[in-house]
């Protein structure tokens, strides 16, 4: 089980999903997901072994890591990227269910079960709510954990049993700064990509309505 | 999750590249994807913990690694074949919608689609013509200003292509100016070198392969100027001939009608 499943997954979303929904399956693969594997990983690897406190006290580097870092940044990128790629698996099991459905009744009940109308509409757009939700109050727990998107090359530790307040040292701080700023700009894209993607769908299907009724009364 | 994912969907794309952008594939393939993960990462893997600096002093080791290496090599490298391969999905994304339209076409049932069924559309190879040698060429164009941003930050951020063996350094909180050294400068060096040639004939390739592009777009162009001008001369010539063949026969019935009124 590794990051495979998530490609595989996303790969499957792709079928089903409109222009601007591939293209923001494809800014999730290149963009996030590759520059995560290839690139990400590695700088926050040795983090705990290369955070320095100017102590010798025994214990003092370990609660100062804790204190300053929670949760490591690379951890909730990880669970950022997972999260906002799930509720694409909504639409797949709605269209799974269709084509159950249709196996069931041995008939054909839709005109094309990967088509995005009806009831799909409807579980594509809350896919869509949900994965801009799930983006923003990720960049939002990020900004309010870390005290912006900035990382600080030194900070000061008085907590027990720092026996003082203790310069604490992080490691490679402009390399993590450059990537925690490339996955903001990419989160902020996927954001956008998801409201343009909601207002297309919305205004596409309210003007078919429109007209459909409009021809209606004509009738 | 690694670089084969890439290769998938860049394979894709590969069958409507031309001959110059499928070795271009390839030497991204073999020479700078291949080489970054078998080799150099091997050779940047332990960077900080074997940079060592000349002082006991807690935390001047951490600071004067950032402050030479902002961004490491290897990383700088992973982000260049991002985004050096990304352009290619642009020409992707057009085939996959032409391809879209086609079959749509197809399931239409429209008397203007040649295919036969809908794998024979799944397997065509599309030409790069009209408006997807647009994309195609506008991929390209962006591919070069990638790999020429990257090479200039490389050389902006790290005063040329060489590795220095030692560094002086005098952040806080180091005492004074420290010696420190860099792990492996030598083989960096090399690999640094290595990446960046290969590097240079990628943007070698894309130039000539743009060159390729733009010279038959006109060639092509100037067939058809030269076709759409032959025809007139055609017709000219039909008609002269149709002319006469209507002179001899109004001949050969006035003549008929002669021979009777005669």
């Amino acid at each position: 089980m590794s990051w495979g499943f998530l490609r595989d997954l996303l790969s499957g979303v792709n079928k089903y999903s409109t222009g601007v929904g591939r293209i923001w399956v494809a800014v999730v693969f290149m963009f996030r997901l590759l520059v995560y594997v290839a690139a990400a990983e590695n700088i926050w690897k040795y983090e705990h072994d290369e955070f320095e406190c100017n102590i010798k006290q025994p214990g003092c580097e370990n609660v100062c890591f804790d204190h300053f870092f929670p949760v490591s940044h690379i951890r909730l990128w990880a669970l950022q990227l997972i999260m906002v790629s799930t509720p694409s698996l909504l639409v797949v099991f709605h269209v799974a269910y269709r084509e159950n459905r249709e196996k069931r009744h041995n008939q054909k009940l839709y005109r094309n079960p990967g088509e995005i109308d009806g009831g799909l509409l409807c579980t594509y757009l809350i896919s869509l709510i949900l994965k801009t939700g799930f983006e923003i109050v990720f960049l939002v727990l990020f900004y309010k954990l870390y005290n912006g998107f900035k990382i600080p090359h030194l900070v000061k530790c008085d907590i027990r049993p720092c026996p003082s307040t203790v310069d604490c040292y992080i490691s490679k701080p402009t390399e993590k700064m450059i990537f925690l700023y490339f996955l903001v700009a990419t989160s902020c894209l996927c954001i956008i990509l998801n409201l343009s993607e909601l207002s297309y769908l919305i205004l596409k299907y309210s003007l078919k309505c429109y007209l459909k009724r409009n021809m209606k009364k004509q009738q | 999750m690694d670089w084969g994912s890439l290769h998938a969907i860049l394979g894709g794309v590969n069958k409507h590249s031309t001959s110059i952008g499928k070795i271009w594939l390839t030497v991204l393939f073999i020479f700078r994807i291949m080489i970054l993960v078998v080799a150099a990462e091997r050779v940047w893997g332990d960077e900080q913990q074997d940079f060592v600096c000349n002082t006991l002093q807690p935390g001047c080791k951490n600071v004067c690694y950032d402050h030479f290496f902002p961004i490491s090599h290897i990383r700088l490298w992973a982000l260049q074949m991002i985004f050096v391969s990304t352009p290619a999905l642009l020409v992707a994304m057009h085939v996959a919608y032409r391809r879209h339209e086609k079959k749509r076409q197809f399931r239409k049932g429209d008397q203007k689609c040649e295919y036969k069924d809908i794998e024979e559309i799944r397997r065509q190879r599309f030409h790069i013509e009209g408006s997807l040698w647009w994309t195609y060429t506008g991929s390209i164009f962006f591919r070069l200003i990638f790999e020429a941003v990257f090479m200039y930050a490389f050389y902006f951020m790290y005063d040329g292509f060489r590795m220095p063996r030692l560094m002086k350094c005098s952040a806080w909180p180091c005492p004074n100016t420290v010696d420190c050294f860099v792990s492996r400068p030598t083989e960096k060096t090399v690999f640094t070198i290595f990446m960046i040639a290969v590097s240079s004939i990628c943007i070698l390739l894309n130039v000539a392969e743009l060159c390729y592009l733009v010279t038959k777009f006109f060639l092509r162009r100037s067939k058809k100027a030269g076709n759409s001008k032959q025809q007139p001369n055609h017709e000219n010539k039909e008609e002269t001939k149709q002319n006469e063949m209507n002179e001899l026969i109004s001949d050969s019935c006035q003549n008929t009608v002669i021979g009777f009124s005669s």
